[in-house]
């Protein structure tokens, strides 16, 4: 029977099953931050259970830390405790934790594949919604709760019941592969499916579009599928996969082995029937804008902010929340996205903080200079991210740029850690949710690609920065 | 986990589409190491002004939905970050029923562990709850909302409807199928991280 590259992964994870009722799936890689666990870590302790695999369990700490100089105390002391919580949790149970020092720290979704705990087949939890970042190396990688992260912790499996498949096709050649990233790929897609159009499905990326993206674009791209409502995205792995994964830190010593078997197994079977399909050319996509609050509210850098009534499209809902969104953003229907001035950006998160990532902001803002009236940071995805643009020289670009150059975290993608917004302030940032209030209370925040982040830094508004190169 | 029983309540009308976890808990309420308190944090910044005033058009500031058990919402409700405080927040504030047009993944299933019934119903079905101000009856057992003595029927799966009405622990019973797994780790060729 031809399956595809999902049902293959969830067939060979089944620990049992029953009709009509949820499969209890093992779980190959656990990663645990400070945030969704304590709770997990405390029911452990009540109920006087241990974590049965902790040599499959790994901890970073990433939201609440501070992207200034770590050898300074944590001020804020709700997070401290966090932080400490989630050591002590860890030394008690024999979980390895790449703390605030270690060299590994960074973004749990970012260190996950540097480090080669990532492998294609495998599946990959964490309390963590953007755990679908992972799913670029052909894993089954989603969030769960807390109850969840408790559960694998004692247990090693899930729950689960089976999503359903969602075949997106992404056919052509960007015009511009450095302008056009696979960050507006993916925002185009979600501003087409829209932000529930994944429910109960897991995305599979496929297309001459995708396999000629970098693995970092890759990541960027499944990155993004939760904000399409799906329960995980992923792409099957090639050579590019096999390339990236070798020779890390805990790549498996058998690794040639298993890469033979990846190489048979990992891919969708011709002519296998996905539930749903959608298909998207790449070759007229321009870079793209989010104006709303929601990661569907997207628009092309060259056009104007929409009229509700159009973005709608004659849905009352849609309207009514399109109106809600522009009153937030104070943003008014026919101004061009080029004329929106912007007072912050923020180029860091766990959708576009890696070195290509830095490396591409970095060409177009070289020899340039921040717009007196932005503030401007970058935030590298990891310390070992940090480590290797420090190596290139491209702090050097970003700080004779006055970009503030930071330590590794999650930062101002959601503003657990000092890195806020003010009330009113307007963002263009590399991370994945425009929510209201996601970068700090009464803050605006426009969805952009690293690139498009760096150009609207030192024009001080949005540009097309496919002009710029 | 508690058991789950027949609920009583006049419903809490929220006609919003999309409406995500970041807005149900705002992260600064993320810091927290336990489970309990986090009503007081729901809806924190619709709910409240910038001094801590209670904000008079928002709904669930109108005090004769203050005894209200059940949450009527529209499309995609829960989306965005996986945090169960959202759960934590809306459970505690009172809520044990949540009935809409369609729910978020991680958001559905963080409810069910934590005793809140989720029920997907059709538009116009919820529309017209939307403008509905009398009790509702929301039953499990035999799965069936009441409204005006009229019964409305509700899917549910098997499990998730044994496990709220019998408060079953996850955890205890995964762990009766221990051997199943010692089983599975056998044949596994995928290895340790460390």
């Amino acid at each position: 029977m031809s399956e595809t590259l999902f049902e293959k992964i969830w067939n060979s994870h089944i620990v049992t099953e029953k009709e009509n009722e949820p499969s209890l799936i093992y779980i190959d890689r656990h990663l645990i931050h400070e945030v969704t666990s304590p709770q997990a870590f405390n029911g452990l302790r009540i109920y006087k259970r241990n974590v049965r695999r902790p040599d499959l369990t790994i901890a970073t700490v990433d939201h609440n830390i501070p992207t200034t100089d770590r050898s300074l105390p944590i001020l804020d002391e709700t997070s401290s405790i966090q932080i400490q919580t989630l050591e002590t949790n860890c030394k008690d149970f024999g979980i390895k934790l790449f703390g605030k020092n270690s060299k590994n720290q960074g973004i749990v979704h970012v260190i996950g594949p540097q480090l080669g705990i990532t492998l294609p087949g495998t599946t990959i939890v964490c309390g963590d919604s953007h755990t679908s970042t992972q799913g670029a190396f052909g894993a089954f990688a989603f969030g769960i709760g807390t109850s969840e992260v408790e559960h694998v912790l004692a247990t090693q499996t899930l729950w689960l019941e089976k999503p359903k498949s969602f075949e997106i096709m992404v056919n052509g050649k960007r015009k511009n592969s450095f302008a056009i990233t696979s960050k507006d790929i993916i925002l185009s897609i979600i501003r087409q499916i829209g932000t529930d159009g994944g429910v109960g499905h897991v995305l599979e990326y496929r297309g001459e579009a995708i396999f000629d993206l970098s693995m970092e674009q890759r990541m960027t791209i499944c990155n993004m599928s939760i904000e399409a409502g799906s329960r995980a995205g992923l792409i099957a792995p090639d050579e590019k996969t096999f390339d990236y994964l070798k020779n890390r830190e805990f790549t498996p010593k058998n690794y040639d082995e298993l890469v033979d078997d990846w190489n048979e197994n990992l891919h969708t079977d011709s002519n296998t029937q996905f539930d749903k399909s959608f298909t998207i050319n790449v070759d007229q996509i321009a870079p793209q804008v989010s104006w709303g609050t929601n990661p569907s509210m997207v628009c092309d850098v060259t056009q104007t902010i929409p009229f509700p009534e159009e973005f709608g499209n004659g849905v009352s809902n849609q309207i009514k929340s399109a109106e809600k969104a522009l009153a937030y953003m104070d943003l008014k229907p026919g101004t061009p996205i080029t004329e929106i001035q912007l007072d912050r950006v923020f180029i860091g998160s766990c959708t576009n903080s890696r070195i290509e990532d830095l490396i591409d902001a970095a060409e177009i803002v070289k020899g340039k200079k921040v717009s007196p009236n932005v503030r401007a940071m970058v935030v590298p995805g990891s310390q070992m991210v940090k480590y290797e643009a420090e190596k290139l020289g491209i702090d050097k670009i970003f700080i004779d740029a006055n970009f503030e150059w930071r330590e590794s975290g999650c930062s101002m993608c959601l503003g657990m850690n000092p890195d806020i917004l003010k009330p009113g302030e307007r963002c263009a940032s590399t991370s994945n949710r425009n929510f209201e209030g996601r970068q700090g209370v009464g803050g605006r925040t426009h969805l952009v690609s690293p690139v498009m982040a760096a150009s609207a830094a030192i024009a001080g508004h949005f540009v097309d920065v496919r002009e710029w190169c | 986990m508690e058991k789950f029983t027949k609920v009583t309540s006049i419903i809490t009308p929220f006609d919003k589409i999309n409406v995500d976890t970041d807005q149900i808990v705002p992260k600064q309420f993320l810091k927290l190491v336990q489970k309990t308190g986090f009503g007081k944090y729901l809806f924190y910044n619709w709910r409240f002004e910038d001094d801590g005033t209670l904000k008079k058009d928002f709904i669930l500031n109108n005090e004769k939905f203050n005894s209200s058990k059940i949450l009527v919402t529209n499309e995609n409700f829960g989306c965005g970050s996986s945090r169960e405080h959202a759960v934590w927040a809306l459970k505690d504030y009172g809520f044990s029923v949540i009935i809409g047009t369609s729910f978020a993944d991680i958001f559905y299933s963080n409810c069910f562990k934590n005793g809140i019934l989720v029920i997907k119903m059709p538009k116009d079905f919820v529309e017209s709850l939307f403008i509905y101000e009398g009790n509702l009856v929301v039953d499990l057992e035999n799965q069936e909302i009441i409204v005006n003595n009229i019964k409305e029927n509700f899917e549910i799966k098997q499990d998730k409807k044994r496990r709220l009405l019998d408060g079953l622990d996850d955890i205890d019973l995964t762990l009766d199928s221990e051997n199943i797994i010692e089983l599975f780790e056998k044949n596994r060729t995928i290895p340790s991280i460390i």
